[in-house]
């Protein structure tokens, strides 16, 4: 029963990416990104990892897309008319390379045989979210702190390129 | 039985498709779309990583790879709406005022 | 709970990470201040951030003698990131000094350009002294939106904005196959610490023959080699170098490719060391492949400013020739190429800052005859930066590329020093163009419009005197990058 739920937001995460890439209009292509988003949550809780399916939703379907809707909306895109894609043939020699790429050395390779000490019983009894924390403002503070600068910048990016009057 | 691979392979099938949308696409913002799959595929590659190695650490880097991204897309929006205001449009192929 | 506090604190160790700690500090300073300064004037913040590179230099200096560690691993103030901190220092030292006449020329004086520097100038550090994926990798991304930022910064401009989106673009995409390839890699080893990866790798040798570990590292050095510009990852540089901002220009092609570089060499020799026969191999056809590459098409350039983008791809090309070595001379070769580049490059642009008029359409060849003898002393300045960056013994050019080139032959790959070499001899040509336009042929002009502005002209001179120290008593210097190795 599990194994026929995986195959099914599997084939739905592909497809709605297979229309992100090929949709005519932009707007189109964000909806169906949003699906696959929606597809990746669904997986996250599946691998025992609530906490960031609730992120990805909030951060990635919330606001990202969000944002990148309204700029759709105000640059006002239509749907494209002449051809829509450039280079086709390198796209699709790049494209099989890296799909060829990863399913071999994917398949053929194998993840360490490492049982660390998270497993799925004691993300069950701790809660994920306290896990995560621990982790993030104990063994991984600096990286958070530089995201903090990351942040900065991108703020007074956005606000240099995009004021009308600087 | 669900097994780390199936994962990787999933997240290997969207990373290519990203890849060939990045590479065949001619509007920018679709272009970044694109992108954003390939990081998602990455984010998946992650965490089904992490559960089977019984770490956190990947998950943790799942965090920042999301804040990275929204970042971008911040910054990516900025300088689309900018060259669209010069130039009327973001087809890709309008990018070609420089040249060999 | 509350012992989590106490551990938490004890990983802290605020001196592994003082000078980017200082950087963004002033950074964040400058972004306040710039409220209340007059709009239209930039100069009061340039001094600050230069202020601000001053005690950085001190801070950093400091960790020369006495390396630091701290956050549970995740940053290194050693030696390596010393001497690579000081690289950053002058790139973006040099830089702010000849920016504030060119903003004030092209009619863009924004505050905002000096804080984003210095920001940049932080994530470089933390590229540069990270032992963990996630701080090389968010040190990276500080960097490179920074410089999104800065390439797109001059919003009237058709060039600028082109520049800043195809440097935005090109760039997410390789940090797609970058963070890729650390999954990949941490799939096979459990951790994201370099160090911890590279032993894992070792005590476990069928972890080094898994495709796992082979495609994490194809994707890993994907990513790496087109922020260091080398190619077939190379198309965006001419046009990014070209459109964007001249001072913007000189700090992308010292600073961050010195960071990549630099953070490049730490991930494969310390992590990826059980690999060592895959990356030499791969890095051979490439360093040969971007030299040539890089010179052919700089032959026929016009513009100044793309064919510095194209010899600047050269470069990157000789110094990955340090990074197949893989020895000691190589590696330490590599650092100090970086650092002869830096006063190289940056010096030929603070020139090409000078002698450009608003809107930057005379910066060709043509534009340049007869500029030797106009304006004498900018022309002296020129042709001691192209003579170094021919590698002309007694210059700076000379000596890095003399022990990269060492590197290599002791290494075993003579056919390597022979093509580097052999690229050398081919770019002396359209070096010794621009000589030539400058003082054998008649000026068009009287270049009237050029001042010697007292911020650019420090640079240049900063410049002549690092390429002539590291070029005539290169041994100091040299001992130092040495001793900054980590093996």
């Amino acid at each position: 029963m599990q194994v026929l739920f995986f195959y099914l937001v599997a084939f739905v995460a592909v497809a709605s990416g297979l229309l992100v890439v090929t949709c005519k209009s932009p707007v189109n292509s964000a909806l169906a990104l949003v699906n696959t988003f929606f597809c990746l949550a669904i997986f996250y809780v599946m691998l025992h990892a609530p906490f960031m399916a609730a992120i990805q939703i909030m951060v990635y379907a919330g606001a990202i897309m969000v944002l990148i809707l309204f700029v759709i909306m105000l640059l006002n895109l239509g749907v494209e008319t002449m051809k829509k894609t450039t280079h086709t043939v390198w796209g699709i020699v790049a494209g099989s390379l890296v799909m060829m790429l990863t399913f071999f050395f994917i398949k053929r390779g194998q993840p360490a045989n490492i049982s660390g000490p998270i497993t799925n019983e004691v993300v069950e009894s701790v809660g994920h979210t306290q896990l995560i924390g621990k982790h993030i403002f104990v063994d991984f503070l600096l990286p958070f702190e530089i995201t903090s600068i990351l942040l900065l910048v991108a703020i007074v990016g956005a606000v240099i390129l995009a004021k009308k009057e600087v | 039985m669900i097994t780390v691979n199936h994962y990787l392979v999933v997240s290997a099938i969207l990373f290519s498709l990203g890849t060939f949308g990045v590479l065949t696409r001619r509007n920018a913002i679709v272009i970044f779309m694109c992108i954003e799959l390939m990081l998602n595929a990455v984010n998946l590659t992650f965490i089904a990583l992490s559960n089977h190695l019984g770490n956190m650490d990947g998950q943790v880097f799942v965090f920042f790879v999301m804040t990275v991204a929204a970042a971008e897309a911040a910054v990516g929006l900025a300088l689309m709406i900018s060259f669209f205001r010069n130039r009327e449009s973001i087809e890709v192929d309008d990018i070609s005022l420089l040249k060999w | 709970m509350d012992n989590l506090m106490q551990i938490a604190m004890q990983n802290v160790n605020y001196g592994s990470i003082m000078p980017s700690l200082v950087l963004c500090i002033f950074g964040m300073a400058l972004l306040l201040i710039n409220v209340f300064l007059p709009r239209g004037k930039t100069t009061p913040a340039s001094w600050i951030a230069l202020i601000g590179l001053v005690v950085t230099a001190v801070f950093a200096a400091r960790g020369w003698g006495d390396p630091q560690f701290g956050f549970a691993g995740h940053v290194a103030l050693d030696k390596f990131a010393s001497f690579s901190n000081i690289i950053f220092l002058f790139s973006a030292g040099l830089t702010i000094l000849m920016s504030d006449e060119y903003l004030q020329r092209e009619g863009y004086p924004i505050g905002e350009y000096y804080p984003l520097i210095l920001f940049a100038t932080a994530g470089a550090m933390w590229m540069a002294s990270g032992t963990d994926m996630m701080t090389i990798f968010l040190g990276l991304e500080v960097l490179s939106i920074s410089l999104y930022i800065l390439a797109g910064m001059f919003r009237g401009q058709l060039r600028s904005n082109e520049a800043g989106l195809k440097y935005f673009l090109l760039g997410a995409f390789s940090t797609g196959f970058l963070v890729y390839g650390i999954a990949l890699i941490y799939g096979v080893s459990g951790t994201t610490n370099v160090a911890d990866i590279g032993m894992y790798l070792k005590s476990h040798p069928a972890m080094l023959g898994n495709p796992m570990t082979i495609a994490g590292m194809l994707l890993i050095s994907v990513g790496f080699l087109f922020k260091i510009g080398a190619a077939p990852f190379h198309m965006w540089a001419p046009d990014v170098y070209q459109g964007a901002p001249t001072p913007i220009t000189a700090f992308m092609s010292a600073g961050p490719k010195a960071a990549a570089l630099v953070a490049f060499v730490r991930i494969l020799i310390l992590g990826l060391d059980g690999l060592q026969g895959d990356w030499t191999s791969l890095l051979w056809v490439l360093a040969v492949l971007t030299m040539t590459v890089g010179n052919i098409i700089a032959i026929n350039q016009t513009n100044i400013k793309r064919m510095l983008a194209y010899s600047s791809i050269s470069h990157a090309g000789y110094a990955l020739v340090g990074l197949v070595a893989a020895n000691q001379i190589g590696v330490s070769g590599i650092l100090f190429y970086m650092l002869a580049y830096t006063f190289m490059n940056l010096g030929a642009f603070a020139v090409l800052v000078l002698a450009g008029k608003k809107g930057e359409e005379n910066l060709t060849l043509e534009g340049f005859a007869g500029f030797g003898f106009k304006r004498p002393f900018l022309g002296v300045a020129m042709s001691i930066f192209l003579i170094s960056l021919m590698g002309i013994p007694t210059t700076a050019g000379f000596a890095g590329k003399f022990y990269i080139f060492a590197g290599a032959i002791k290494a075993g790959y003579i056919w390597l020093a022979v093509l580097g070499v052999l690229n050398s001899a081919v770019s002396l040509y359209y070096y010794l163009r621009v000589m030539v336009y400058m003082y054998f042929k008649e000026p068009a002009e009287d270049y009237g419009w050029v001042t010697l502005h007292a911020g650019a002209v420090i640079s240049i001179i900063i410049s002549v005197v690092g390429v002539f120290y590291l070029g005539l008593i290169p041994g100091k210097v040299m001992e130092m990058a040495r001793m900054a190795l980590f093996f």
